[in-house]
């Protein structure tokens, strides 16, 4: 299975999306400049994270309009998987491929450090988050949809599952630390599955996130 | 042109309530809130009147996050 792993200028996730991607048996990784236009024979794309043209005016406001984001819209609406990653989470609200914004996290600091969610199966992982701007808000009419159709696909939670303010790294609203569009192609989390994938650094949680949320393409499935 | 974009009132700013804080500390007590946003000061060749749909698209596109923000456009009095 083919990834496309989009670099925007000030990305600084890449390397890690790419190593991690390459780490998963069956899927390949690539990089592809925000100025190219073709995403041809990839079969999922990865935004990742970092601080896309400096998180000047708002995060990912600018990479939005990046020429490569025009082909990932048009991906995207045609059913391709498409994941964004912290800054790449920002970039698909502001591109509206997902619903709602992130904002400045509630306590004002950057937060950097492990914390746990949990999936619709009830399934918790370790996961570290680095954020400045990490908080997801909707309006509630927003919020209730999601929830209603399933569209939350990770809430921050204790080790032992429980979703609580305590566990909540940013003040996102619900917890809500992922969630994906209701054809559910499109993901988006705060959180770095692709810094939990090796053994050495002693958390590899973030390999079964990604499984998790590709294994129904076929290609990867295939593999 | 001048704009002006705010966060919607049913956005929680933390930053705005850091600031009042800082303000009642300071000798003004009777600070109730403080909300911040931004403000861009925009040059533009040609006529401001012919302009302005095409700046509202683009202060809606891009200055400003309609999910999270609203905006006003202040035009200025003469333009050279």
């Amino acid at each position: 299975m083919k990834f496309a792993v989009i670099q925007f200028p000030g990305s600084n996730c890449d390397q890690d999306c790419l190593a991690a991607i390459n780490g998963i048996r069956g899927a390949q990784a690539r990089y592809v400049w925000h100025k190219d236009r073709s995403l041809d024979h990839f079969d999922a794309i990865v935004l990742p994270g970092g601080f896309s043209y400096g998180d000047y005016l708002r995060t990912g406001a600018i990479a939005r309009f990046s020429p490569i984001m025009q082909s990932v819209i048009a991906f995207a609406n045609a059913g391709g998987k498409v994941l964004g990653v912290c800054n790449g989470f920002q970039i698909l609200c502001e591109s509206h491929l997902l619903p709602g914004a992130l904002l400045r996290n509630a306590h004002q600091q950057f937060s950097c450090k492990n914390i746990f969610v949990k999936d619709g199966d009830g399934d918790v992982f370790k996961l570290p988050v680095a954020h400045g701007d990490g908080r997801f808000y909707a309006d509630e009419k927003t919020l209730d949809a999601l929830e209603l159709n399933n569209q939350v696909l990770l809430r921050y939670c204790t080790a032992d599952g429980t979703v609580t303010g305590e566990a909540n790294p940013n003040g996102a609203a619900r917890n809500i630390a992922g969630i994906c569009n209701v054809e559910r192609n499109i993901f988006g989390m705060m959180p770095h599955p692709e810094r939990a994938c090796t053994p050495q650094l002693g958390n590899t949680d973030g390999r079964e996130v990604l499984r998790k949320l590709f294994e129904s393409v076929p290609e990867f499935a295939a593999s | 042109m001048k704009v002006i974009v705010t966060p919607k009132s049913s956005v929680l700013d933390p930053q705005g309530a850091a600031v009042r804080d800082a303000m009642q500390h300071l000798g003004m007590p009777e600070v109730r809130s403080v909300r911040i946003g931004k403000y861009l000061e925009i040059e533009l060749d040609g006529d401001g009147a012919e302009l302005e749909p095409r700046l509202h698209q683009l202060c809606r596109d891009l200055l400003s996050n309609p999910v999270i923000e609203d905006y006003q456009i202040q035009s200025e009095g003469d333009r050279s």
